[in-house]
């Protein structure tokens, strides 16, 4: 046996392929990864301590900053948050709205992700176009109804700011119109891909329990082969009344994961259906009328108390957890970030494999520093 | 099994696990010293909670009895909240199902010596989570193998989310004059 | 028309053309911006939204979004610099070569944008490294670092040749990188940027500032111009200081001014 020297590889922050400002500090023998260690906090921008100085509406717009892909998601569990600590109602037509737009997230943020995951595997720039491309569509669609391309603070208690403007739905419609296609497309190009298979089965594999041990959710956990889905399981705003499936991986590595965002979004454009078939019939304005008004925003004050209120975002289980003393602004506010927990079981996954399986294991996880770090 | 509510937590623990539970007793507000100005808001007792209160070194048994007997398997959230007036540290734990259901588990450290057993050996995914906890508040987890700074750089003193850390900028101002 | 003009067009029908070495070269460097793949929070995904299909970047020659900074000629910070992340921000950009460029790109490299008052928060990029052209926005749009681009190459086109620093025998400088202390950020020991309280240094001023000064540039009147917040700017007259439109330079004065009214 050749006898070989352990080796400390330096890993970012400034580096293509970990999705934004992430180091990672990898012993390495030869090739091999021995043992991998991240290191957080090159985008700490103290979203939690802001919060603590800022009103209950001021935060919505922070929380569209923390996963910055999915801004609707991160407003739609913070309303969620707030509603469940000042007891707000939401009327059904805001709640469908909400749904529609959580929906659209969940199709924009898996088209980018696999994109950035085939970046990581080398097909440079190509696939994330194609994933990009869907996402400028979307996009649109986000600017029409908030005003606003990737920051849309769209939600408030109680509701949304606005209704949907008369050209939403008929553009929605030609957008759904295309998707089928998109998901065929991205899906003959990648999903049979010799280089895909090749770089993704039986890499970082996380078995069923070691995943629930690690507290991992979102795909991640339903690729590990565990359905845990909170629009399931918590079955919070409409979700109940809608069908859709949970899809479920078998062995939990790279390949899964790809394959479960992939029926993902075909599972969220059944979602999308069936809101926008119900959403002509729905009651209720946009927004609680107790709530209406702007000034009712600003100076809500919720009971003293806390809460804990928590959605499915595209990357997991998105909570808030609130602290109330019955002031205007929050003693203590608390994100529980899917992509930071979810980061947890990389240095395992990556144990045994290659440096350049790194980087995809990496890229399978799906992370955004701004909500690692907040 | 439907998910429990919190009275079933405290009659669970009460009689599996007996003298887990702490009592918490609100403190005897004495009548402010000078009248209150118009608008004031009257002090409010943070401490007191519906949730499940524990004593801080039974955190441990607490988790695996809930994991192993229960299948909470998920350890959702763990999060540390400042209680500057009333020198507390408080530890709030959130265990979930897989069908559903979260568990609010609490325990309180004292603000000069936070201390409390870790849960990252038996369970990995209190790894993370805990080393916020210390980065930002300064609590220190017993039998935590690499209870480091996460955030902040590991040359940087003190605890920045603690509520008498020094603040200086536009939103401070005014506060605290 | 200049009767300059009317020849070159003339010529330009024979198939010849006429430039200054200036024009040419210049022409060459604006059209060739490669942008350092430098990612920081949300402006890098609209970062990367302007180099992919829709925005198309490469219509200003400026796609070619390297990975390494000893290959790119421009520095896009794209998101909210944190005190932990500063030193790197500036090692990268003493890596890069002269000529080198900074975009500021969104209200957080700018000046901190929402996350201001955070502690771990840098106040502005330009606290630490020169910054050419800003961008304003929480994020700028896509349209909005294509017009900063266009600004930019409008700057470069306004160089002289020969007269640029980096040209000439003058060696390049690097900035000072900050290090880790344990209040904050510190310069050779010195406590430059506290966590949890307000920089203790002014902006620093861009090259082209100081070689619009002293005259080293073709256009003056086509340069950005940004109000100059050190004390040690030279003054034409109590209100103007010198290579700065009167306007700013009064608005600087006055702002300078204000501060020293103590607060409340």
């Amino acid at each position: 046996m050749l006898k070989t020297q352990e080796l400390q590889l330096n890993i970012g922050p400034q580096h293509p392929s970990t999705h934004g400002v992430f180091r990672l500090i990898a012993t390495i023998d030869g090739e091999t990864v021995i043992d991998l260690k991240p290191v957080f906090g090159y985008l700490h921008r103290n979203h939690e301590q802001i919060a603590e100085v800022s009103t209950y509406i001021q935060i919505m717009p922070f929380t569209d900053r923390l996963d910055y892909f999915n801004s609707m998601a991160n407003n739609f569990g913070y309303a969620l948050a707030v509603e469940k600590l000042a007891g707000i109602e939401v009327p059904q037509r805001a709640n469908y709205i909400r749904v529609l737009m959580a929906e659209l997230t969940r199709i924009l943020n898996h088209a980018a992700a696999i994109g950035f995951m085939l970046n990581d595997m080398g097909a440079w720039q190509t696939p994330l176009a194609f994933g990009m491309r869907e996402r400028e569509k979307i996009l649109d669609l986000f600017e029409m109804a908030s005003g606003a391309r990737m920051m849309c603070n769209y939600f408030r208690f109680g509701g949304i700011w606005r209704d949907l403007p008369p050209e939403f739905l008929p553009q929605l419609q030609g957008l759904m119109q295309g998707l089928p296609t998109f998901f065929d497309e991205f899906e003959r190009l990648l999903k049979q891909n010799e280089i895909l298979l090749g770089r993704s089965v039986d890499v970082g594999i996380l078995p069923k329990e070691v995943a629930a041990s690690y507290s991992v959710t979102g795909p991640m956990l339903r690729a590990s082969g565990i359905a845990y889905d909170l629009r399931r399981a918590d079955g919070y705003s409409v979700y109940p009344e809608l069908d859709f499936d949970i899809p479920v991986g078998a062995v939990g590595d790279v390949y899964d994961r790809f394959l479960v965002r992939l029926a993902e979004m075909r599972e969220s454009y059944r979602i999308l259906q069936q809101v926008i078939e119900r959403l002509p019939e729905t009651t209720g304005g946009h927004i609680n009328p107790a709530m209406a008004s702007m000034n009712k925003q600003k100076s809500l004050r919720p009971p003293p108390g806390d809460a804990y209120g928590r959605v499915e975002s595209p990357k997991g289980e998105l909570g808030f957890y609130l602290v109330s003393d019955g002031s205007d602004t929050p003693y203590r506010y608390k994100v529980r970030a899917p992509s930071f927990i979810n980061l947890t079981p990389l240095g395992d996954m990556c144990r045994g494999h290659t440096v350049a399986d790194v980087v995809v294991i990496l890229g399978s996880i799906d992370i955004v520093m701004g909500e690692v770090d907040r | 099994m439907a998910s429990w509510s919190t009275d079933d937590l405290k009659a669970a623990l009460a009689r599996d696990l007996p003298g887990v539970l702490a009592a918490y007793l609100p403190p005897q507000l004495s009548a402010p010293a000078e009248p209150r100005k118009k608008g004031a808001q009257a002090p409010v007792d943070l401490l007191s909670t519906q949730d499940a209160l524990i004593h801080p070194h039974c955190i441990a048994d607490v988790a695996r009895y809930l994991r192993d007997t229960h299948s909470y398997t998920l350890l959702t959230n763990l999060t540390a909240v400042d209680y500057l007036r009333d020198n507390v540290i408080e530890l709030v734990y959130h265990f979930a199902r897989v069908d559903g259901g979260v568990l609010t588990v609490k325990t309180r450290v004292p603000r000069e010596a936070p201390t409390l057993p870790s849960l990252a050996p038996t369970w990995p995914g209190a790894d993370f989570q805990e080393r916020e906890a210390y980065d930002l508040y300064g609590v220190i987890f017993q039998g935590h193998q690499n209870l480091r700074r996460i955030y902040m750089w590991d040359e940087f003193e003190g605890f920045p989310m603690r509520k008498d850390f020094p603040k200086q900028g536009d939103k401070y101002i005014g506060e605290g004059e | 028309m200049t009767p300059l003009d009317v020849d070159q067009l003339e010529l330009e029908k024979q198939g010849i053309l006429l430039s200054t070495v200036n024009r040419f070269y210049n022409w060459g460097r604006r059209s060739s911006i490669w942008p350092m793949a430098f990612g920081l929070a949300c402006c890098a995904i609209e970062m990367m939204a302007t180099g992919l299909s829709r925005y198309d970047l490469a219509r200003f020659g400026a796609e070619m979004f390297r990975a390494s900074p000893r290959q790119a000629d421009l520095m896009i910070v794209a998101g909210t610099v944190t005190k932990k992340m500063a030193p790197q921000v500036v090692r990268l950009y003493n890596q890069m070569p002269e000529p080198r460029y900074v975009i500021s790109m969104g209200n957080c490299a700018t000046s901190g944008g929402p996350f201001r008052d955070g502690y771990n928060v840098l106040r502005g990029i330009d606290l630490l490294v020169p910054v050419d052209v800003y961008i304003p926005g929480c994020p700028p749009r896509p349209e909005a670092l294509l017009h900063a681009l266009m600004t930019l190459q409008a700057q470069i086109d306004a160089q002289k040749l020969g007269r640029m620093r980096w040209y000439g025998k003058a060696e390049a400088h690097d900035y000072a990188v900050p290090t880790f202390g344990a209040q904050g950020l510190e310069i050779d020991g010195q406590l430059i940027d506290p966590v949890g309280g307000l920089p203790l240094l002014s902006p620093l001023k861009g090259p082209n500032q100081g070689a619009a000064r002293t005259g080293l540039i073709e256009h003056p009147q086509e340069l950005r111009r940004f109000p100059i917040m050190d004390e040690s700017v030279m003054l034409e007259s109590p209100t103007q200081a010198a290579g700065i439109a009167p306007e700013i330079a009064a608005n600087d004065l006055k702002r300078r001014n204000d501060a020293e009214v103590p607060r409340g």
